[in-house]
């Protein structure tokens, strides 16, 4: 019993890696309706910049917010300069692809800039184990910041208007130009938010992967699949999902197929959940008018 | 979907029959080119060779994604997990069975067809992005499942299979390499023709009828779920096949080398060459084959560097590839001819 319950725990303090992911991959979706596939590159080029500027002599906390601002820009010059010409046409296959050559940018570019060696990232939390030594100081930190990213985000998507406004304007584009939402802007901002959002979400996971170009890759697809079992537009179920995710990921390892197929449960999640309940466990049914 | 990208699409399924003058241009072509590929191995060395067989073999895992993903509208992130299937059946065929190397092939196709078919059906149910996320999450899971403990008797597990080079049919006087190359510009030139055969017709026009208005199509009488589940299966025989070539002429099969990067290339290929069309997987093989060899001497990263820029790049100016532009300065040219051609008439 003892066993199973570190393995639960074990598996909360990852999912709470995935629920992070999984909210920024929501947020872009609430705010754009695009899955992003760049976000996990864009999250591990932002915490390499985060390592930057504490090599240059930063402290954490001052290289963490203003990476969290550089990535906010650097998320709003994305969709200015390559996004935006493809805003308007609804091509999926265009948008993808263009999704993927931005992953493979990111990627190769951090590579070409800091090397492929692993890197070490701090944590800003104590390092000692809490409760037993169940849980680490810093899983315990991650917990707490995905919890009030969560609740920020919550807040500023239902209360208030320029978060209104950015759901309208993911929406239903249209109706929101006409009543003079600048669909456009709020279309940059949501790629700004997600960029911040993805920024906390790899400063928050490096201390416990390391850092090295393609950390997020696994952890992105661990993402979507806790995303889309809570809901795709639903923050609190990605966030739940991320969660649920971590633990089956962790039981299923433990128990059931070992290991070594681990992402192989994530493939599962994914394509049991799109095949058996599309809109997750706590999404909207979208209905479509022909 | 962008009306540029439709009608250029539509073109490159349905072209508008030519008059029977300028319709034997292209054949003759065609049989020029045969000809040159076939003259080829005679003149570079065995090494350009082997590179060109694998050039053949990339050429048709990309018709495959363009059937799928260009004429049928399904996006594909995950085909390099069929082509890994292709590969490994050649080389548990070959390594445990000791089945000759020819006979492998249509085998590891008729497997992809199958594994295609039911990762078909599911997929049904997923449009445009889901199912690019599943099949996302497919590539990313290859190389995990082929390591897999449980088959790792078959497999070689993280070590991989190593098989032999195939020997000398008839005693023909030509060194491994060229046979490599021969037998594969053979499958290669085969399954083109098929493609085109299959694309050409009833079956070719409900494949893009059903991507450019899937009710309008049911609407129309056609079996839509048939028809996606069957092109995916298609598809993946033919990057199968694909798979299998690659591992009789590399002679080694390993989980790593199937890692996401290979998905991840079939879609640069085929976007670069032109997805909507069936000559754009030549081209985008080409390319997939040489470039990455020319930049690799600026930095480790470059190659994937320039594939993204080139992605991005293309996705703005020619939405149609290579093989779109082609057509375009084609069709330019006739109409100058024409243009040309007419004044001369009336005076």
């Amino acid at each position: 019993m003892e066993a199973f319950l570190q393995q639960v725990l074990t598996g909360l303090s990852t999912g709470g890696i995935y629920a992070s992911v999984a909210l920024a991959v929501v947020m872009i979706y609430k705010a754009t309706h695009h899955v992003n596939f760049a976000q996990g590159e864009m999250a591990m080029f932002s915490t390499y910049i985060a390592w930057q500027l504490m090599a240059w002599g930063l402290p954490y906390w001052g290289a963490f917010f203003l990476t969290i601002a550089i990535s906010f820009v650097g998320g709003v010059v994305i969709e200015r300069t390559i996004i935006r010409p493809f805003e308007r046409q609804d091509a999926v296959l265009a948008v993808v692809t263009v999704f993927i050559g931005i992953l493979l940018v990111l990627n190769s570019l951090a590579g070409w800039i800091w090397e492929y060696t692993i890197k070490v990232f701090p944590s800003p939390f104590p390092a000692g184990a809490v409760f037993g030594g169940l849980v680490s100081g810093h899983q315990l930190g991650l917990l707490g910041v995905t919890l009030a990213m969560l609740l920020l985000v919550y807040v500023f998507f239902r209360y208030t208007p320029l978060g209104l406004a950015m759901r309208a304007a993911a929406e239903n584009p249209e109706s929101s130009r006409l009543v003079g939402i600048r669909v456009s802007r709020m279309l940059a901002l949501g790629w700004g938010l997600a960029g911040a959002i993805g920024a906390v979400a790899g400063m928050m996971v490096a201390p416990i992967v390391f850092l090295e170009p393609n950390m997020m890759l696994s952890i992105l697809i661990y993402g979507f699949a806790g995303a889309l079992l809570g809901g795709i537009d639903n923050p609190w179920g990605a966030v739940t999902g991320g969660f649920a995710v971590g633990v089956l990921e962790n039981l299923m390892g433990a128990y059931v197929v070992g290991t070594d197929l681990k992402l192989t449960v994530a493939l599962a999640v994914i394509v049991g959940v799109l095949l058996i309940k599309p809109s997750g466990l706590f999404g909207r049914t979208v209905v479509k008018r022909v | 979907m962008n009306t540029l990208l439709k009608s250029e699409a539509v073109a490159a399924g349905l072209p508008a029959r030519a008059a029977p003058r300028e319709r034997r241009w292209p054949l003759i072509g065609l049989a020029a080119l045969l000809a040159a590929a076939c003259l080829l191995p005679f003149f570079i060395s065995n090494y350009r060779t082997f590179q060109f067989t694998l050039v053949l073999v990339n050429a048709i895992a990309l018709l495959g994604i363009n059937i799928l993903t260009g004429y049928n509208g399904q996006i594909s992130l995950g085909h390099g997990a069929f082509y890994a299937l292709g590969a490994y059946t050649t080389a548990i065929l070959i390594d445990q069975l000791g089945v000759p190397y020819w006979l492998t092939v249509p085998i590891a196709g008729a497997v992809c067809l199958v594994a295609g078919f039911l990762f078909g059906l599911p997929a049904l149910r997923l449009h445009g992005l889901y199912l690019a996320l599943a099949t996302l999450a497919l590539g990313v899971a290859t190389p995990q499942l082929l390591k897999y403990k449980g088959i790792e008797e078959y497999t070689g597990g993280v070590q991989g299979i190593v098989i032999l080079k195939p020997e000398a049919p008839f005693g023909l006087p030509l060194n491994p390499d060229q046979r490599l190359y021969f037998f594969s510009l053979t499958i290669m030139v085969l399954l083109f023709a098929l493609a085109r055969n299959l694309l050409r017709g009833r079956v070719g026009r409900a494949i893009v009828a059903i991507r450019d208005h899937p009710i309008a199509a049911d609407a129309m009488g056609i079996n839509s779920a048939m028809y996606k589940s069957l092109t995916f299966g298609v598809s993946a025989m033919y990057t199968g096949i694909a798979g299998a070539l690659a591992a009789i002429a590399v002679q080694f099969v390993a989980p790593d080398s199937f890692a996401i990067g290979l998905s991840f290339a079939f879609l640069f290929g085929s976007v670069i060459g032109g997805i909507y069309s069936i000559s754009g997987a030549l081209y985008g093989a080409l390319f997939l084959q040489f470039v990455p060899h020319l930049s690799e001497g600026i930095s480790k990263a470059a190659p994937q560097a320039i594939f993204g820029v080139f992605l991005i790049l293309f996705m703005f100016v020619m939405p149609a590839g290579i093989a779109g532009f082609v057509r375009l300065v084609s069709a330019r040219a006739a109409l100058r001819r024409r243009a040309g051609a007419q004044p001369a008439k009336g005076g």
